[in-house]
């Protein structure tokens, strides 16, 4: 058992960091108690030691703390987690203790929140599809357990929506058992993590749910640590408790702002518009927790959501994000203007895994083709769309203008659904058919014939 | 003496020791009292920094630093072949038994196995003189693959000693070689420091293509065997997935993929598909001729910095062995994102977007490791390097793009506009090259029934009609265009939907020969010819378009195997005299 060592007085604070002087015996990363004059503890962890001087940030924010008046102490272990079955249906703030009034929950178990590398070796291949009833997703960008599929929104726009819907409607085709929903919210208002809650209470998924909270007036330095603890709980939940965890993450670009807003009190060399030069490897190192683990039964699925700064996906935290994930569902202003919803712009959303989880025996023999076609085509109703506000659809072809009321009707039957509606998939392709044969059955070139004479609708 | 200092400072994965005067730069050293793996990066009196290849966290000032006397280096013998390493070159699988499903930090294990045994068949006799890099023996290591045993290329002298044809493990001598008085030992294995690219005789220009069977890349932008390309691209457009098809098809003896700081499922992928697929010259397991190197990007990144080097060094030694090795990493973006961050905590000066000013000599220092040589032993190999860029927001005009432009001949631009319309591969026809195709010329005339060049030239040409067409579109609708230029965009829709366009995960398609290729091609364009003499006796080009038979010719790549390529002749005669009834229903 080691002895955590007192030390009174510290050397500076800047921003959210403390400095402390002559330290031994302090670990890289490990926790620390802060108490200021006012005597309420607070916790941070070292973020660098350089010649016995520790640099602390500190997870409450450092108002209120003087040099001379604040003293540390240093816990010899990094941040740990308690962690428990019980955590579900109950809610939390960004440190995993209890924030709604209720006991500490019994704690079978206590974990570093950091987590570990999962070996490549050790994972399993995510297969199975998840039926999210939304024709968007398992239509075009089909999900499956184990991955991780982002959602890159802009502010204004109905993500919170798509989230609650998923989580509500996921489920596994033949299969008994639901989801249990890990939520992280960082930085997010308190109406829309009340929405969150409501939502969940009124589907009845509350009680299968774990609520983590670091609201846009809780400290940024919290913020860090709330999705690690989150997928701490959706670890042991995965692969100790054998369940099938959902974990939505919103909203990530709060995170990366606290990560700069650190990384700038540290002055560090930053890279891209002021973010750190590791946000790459801090983004992986909680987007990488998800997945499947060969002989456990359980399984992480994230649902991270962001808000692209001014709409732009080439910022980083998009930009980043989406090297990471394996896809991401983008959704579009102009759809969402036309009053569509879901309003998921499928040009430029992609689910890596889909080609995996669909097909014959999974969804259907005809689903990757036709997703194929539905793409080509889109695509190509939106190149015509361009075309006919300038030169008039006179100017176009027969078969152009087939094309433009495909786009037409792809919009507003079969991306367009109430927010209630839970489409199995079997509808999904089959409107997908519909869609398909306002189109000439020669312009089918990416399916198979046998599937054309099996369900091309001929006028 | 082992030098030992002392830790005053820890910044992630950078320590900072005193009274460590002595380490060398890149020599290895071993960090606190967990001896975690580290390599030392910078020195400056008493004082030593290293890069610690494992996490750090809990990490105290005042543990010891201690040197090894040695750089970082690999293990090359018996035993690489199938195996999934981590940046570092320990083996995942010995990690997963000794730490779980999660990598834990501290684990001491050898690269490769000391107790297997291997089957040597010696090739050379006692009183033999050797040198460096020559061949003493044999090893049948996988059904496709033999092993050759090499002298380490630092070692020559006269064979004291060779053991007999049995079965050894890597750690038995199997050879003694003894120069101007010393003798050595020689065992199946040898040491190489992963920083000091591996000695040859000559450098000898590229001849031969590297066939991939993707078509765009063997017909319009081809790699020669010891060349080096990049593929960059934005998010979403596929370099995973071309990295993979090079990996699974390309006619090298050995490939060595390099997963530096990507998703940790993408590795899983290959290792459950490659011991799936097939090799389509041997019909034996891809695995069996595949090395995986995994550093995810959640692993530590200053092991993430070492892999491409530890899979070039690796790659290098099948060189030697007279063997074409294709590396493909995936991606250089990650590894310079690793050399930035180090470089951020050991407080250098930065230069371009905060990478480090030496990033353009790393990446030529890198590059230049590809090449065709003749080895010390003789033979002839080659390392053909194929490495993906992730240029931030998709803008080639970022630093790592930009320099790698430099150092490579060949530039496969993968296009976000065209991976949204799902045509994949994504290459962007317009703005890649090769630099090979001189070089691959002659190849190809040999090898089909000739004018490859003319041929690509007169596609490539169509297509950029194409792309200014769709301009003139733009102001005066597709309906103005005339007959001819319509007929000019109708077979360059062909083309692309047709021969560019391939399908990874066809069983057919994800595979074209050179002969497919070929007469797919040649097929097309003379489509076009006939089509444009019907066109010009008065056929429309939209009559033409709607032929049963052209509409076919977009789904040949899918329907003809490759050994039924030459059923492709038989299907131009169908489209010919369909087109000759049309100009006859005209007269």
């Amino acid at each position: 058992m080691t002895i955590s060592m007192e030390y009174r007085g510290v050397q500076k604070i800047s921003g959210p960091l403390i400095f402390v002087e002559g330290v031994t015996n302090v670990g890289y990363n490990e926790l620390v108690e802060v108490r200021g004059e006012e005597g309420g503890l607070r916790r941070g962890r070292v973020l660098e030691i350089n010649r016995g001087i520790a640099a602390v940030e500190v997870f409450e924010g450092t108002t209120g703390l003087s040099t001379t008046g604040t003293s540390v102490k240093f816990q010899g272990k990094p941040l740990m987690v308690p962690l428990s079955t019980e955590m579900l249906g109950r809610v939390f703030n960004g440190l995993g203790e209890p924030a709604d009034g209720g006991p500490t929950p019994f704690t079978e178990d206590y974990r570093d929140v950091n987590g570990l590398p999962m070996n490549p070796y050790a994972r399993d291949y995510p297969t199975q599809f998840i039926q999210t009833g939304v024709s968007a997703i398992d239509g075009m960008d089909t999900l499956v357990r184990g991955q991780k599929l982002p959602i890159f929104s802009g502010s204004g726009l109905p993500h919170n929506l798509i989230a609650t819907q998923v989580a509500r409607q996921a489920t596994i085709v033949g299969e008994e058992v639901s989801f249990a929903v890990v939520f992280v919210a960082m930085g997010i208002k308190h109406d829309e993590a009340a929405f969150f809650r409501r939502s969940f209470e009124e589907s009845g998924a509350l009680k299968n749910s774990a609520l983590f909270l670091n609201l846009a007036d809780d400290p940024p330095v919290e913020r860090l640590v709330t999705p690690r603890s989150a997928l701490t709980l959706a670890e042991y939940l995965a692969f100790e408790q054998d369940m099938h965890v959902l974990v939505i993450l919103t909203d990530m670009t709060n995170y990366a702002e606290a990560l700069r807003e650190i990384s700038a009190a540290r002055e560090e060399v930053p890279s891209r518009k002021g973010y750190p030069g590791y946000l790459y490897s801090d983004f992986a190192s909680i987007y990488e927790r998800a997945g499947r683990i060969r002989g456990r039964k359980g399984s992480i699925t994230q649902m991270p959501v962001l808000t692209m700064p001014n709409d732009d996906i080439t910022h980083p935290i998009p930009d980043l994000t989406g090297y990471i994930t394996e896809g991401q569902l983008v959704v579009d202003r102009d759809l969402h203007r036309r009053g569509i919803y879901p309003p998921i712009n499928i040009l430029p959303s992609l689910s890596r895994l889909m080609k995996d989880g669909i097909g014959k025996g999974k969804t259907r023999e005809d689903h990757g083709p036709v997703a194929s076609q539905l793409y080509s085509a889109y695509s190509r109703a939106q190149d015509l769309r361009a075309l006919s506000t300038i030169i008039g659809e006179e100017g176009l072809t027969d078969k152009d203008r087939a094309y433009l009321r495909f786009g037409e009707s792809f919009e507003q039957r079969f991306l367009n659904q109430r927010y209630d509606e839970n489409r199995s998939l079997e509808t999904t392709l089959d409107m997908a058919w519909s869609e398909l044969s306002l189109l000439p059955e020669s312009e089918l070139t990416r399916i198979p014939d046998r599937f054309v004479k099996a369900y091309y609708k001929r006028a | 003496m082992t030098i030992q200092g002392r830790i005053i400072k820890i910044s992630g994965p950078v320590i900072q020791a005193e009274g460590a005067s002595g380490l060398e730069m890149h020599e290895l050293a071993m960090v606190g009292e967990e001896e975690l793996i580290g390599e030392v990066v910078r020195v400056e009196g008493d004082l030593a920094t290293v890069q610690v290849y494992e996490d750090t966290v809990g990490l105290k000032p005042g543990e010891k630093v201690e040197g090894s006397g040695m750089p970082l280096a690999v293990e090359l013998g018996p035993g690489l072949l199938q195996g999934i390493f981590d940046g570092i070159q320990r083996p995942l699988t010995v990690i997963r038994e000794i730490t779980g499903d999660y990598v834990k930090r501290g684990v001491k294990t050898a690269a490769l196995s000391k107790e297997k045994k291997w089957h040597f068949v010696p090739t050379k006799k006692k009183g033999e003189t050797v040198s460096g890099g020559a061949v003493i023996g044999r090893i049948q290591e996988t059904p496709i693959f033999e092993h050759r045993i090499l002298v380490p290329p630092n070692r020559s002298g006269v064979l004291e000693f060779v053991a007999k044809e049995g079965d050894y493990t890597i750690e038995d001598v199997i050879a003694m070689v003894s120069h101007e008085g010393t003798t050595h030992d020689l065992r199946m294995y040898h040491r190489w420091p992963v920083r000091e690219p591996r000695p040859y005789v000559e450098r000898l220009e590229p001849s031969e293509p590297l066939i991939t069977g993707q078509r765009i890349i063997d017909m319009f932008f081809p790699v020669a065997k010891g060349g080096a390309v990049t593929i960059p691209g934005g998010f979403g457009t596929g370099k995973t997935i071309t990295s993979h098809q090079l990996a699974a098809w390309s006619d090298s003896e050995i490939i060595l993929y390099i997963g530096c700081g990507e998703r940790g499922n993408e590795m899983t992928e290959v290792l459950l598909t490659f011991p799936e697929w097939k090799d389509p010259k041997s019909g034996r397991p891809l695995m069996e001729r595949t090395v995986l190197i995994a550093n995810t990007s959640n692993m530590p990144v200053a092991a993430r910095e070492a892999s491409i080097y530890t899979g070039v060094t690796i790659a290098e030694y099948f060189r030697d062995m007279g063997y074409n090795v294709a590396v493909m990493a995936d991606s250089t973006s990650r590894w310079a994102e690793a050399l930035r961050e180090i470089s951020g905590r050991l407080e250098e000066m930065p230069a371009e977007e905060g990478y480090p000013s030496y990033l353009a000599s790393r990446i030529g220092e890198f590059y230049e490791r590809a090449g065709r040589v003749r080895t010390l032993g003789g033979s002839y190999g080659s390392v053909s390097l194929i490495g993906a860029v992730s240029p931030g927001g998709g803008d080639f005009s970022e630093p790592v793009t930009v320099h790698t432009k430099r150092f490579v001949r060949a530039f496969w631009a993968l296009d976000t506009t065209l991976a949204s319309m799902r045509h994949y591969p994504a290459i962007n026809w317009l703005t890649s090259y090769s630099e090979y195709t001189d070089y691959v010329e002659k190849w190809w005339n040999d090898h089909t029934e000739g004018r490859w060049r003319e041929l690509r030239l007169r596609a490539l040409d169509i297509l950029k009609r194409e792309d200014e067409l769709k301009e003139v579109i733009r102001l005066i609708g597709p309906e103005a265009l005339p007959e001819s230029e319509k007929l000019l965009m109708e077979t360059a829709r062909l083309l692309r939907e047709g021969f560019l366009q391939q399908n990874a995960y066809d069983p057919i398609d994800t595979y074209s020969s050179p002969e497919k290729q070929f007469k797919l091609l040649t097929t097309m364009l003379s489509f076009h010819n006939i089509a444009s003499k019907a066109v010009s006796k008065g056929v429309t080009a939209a009559k033409i378009a709607s032929l049963q038979s052209v509409t076919d010719m977009a789904k040949l790549r899918m329907s003809i195997p490759n050994d039924k390529a030459s059923e492709i002749d038989l299907f131009l005669e169908k489209v010919s005299s369909d087109i000759d009834q049309l100009v006859e229903g005209k007269s």
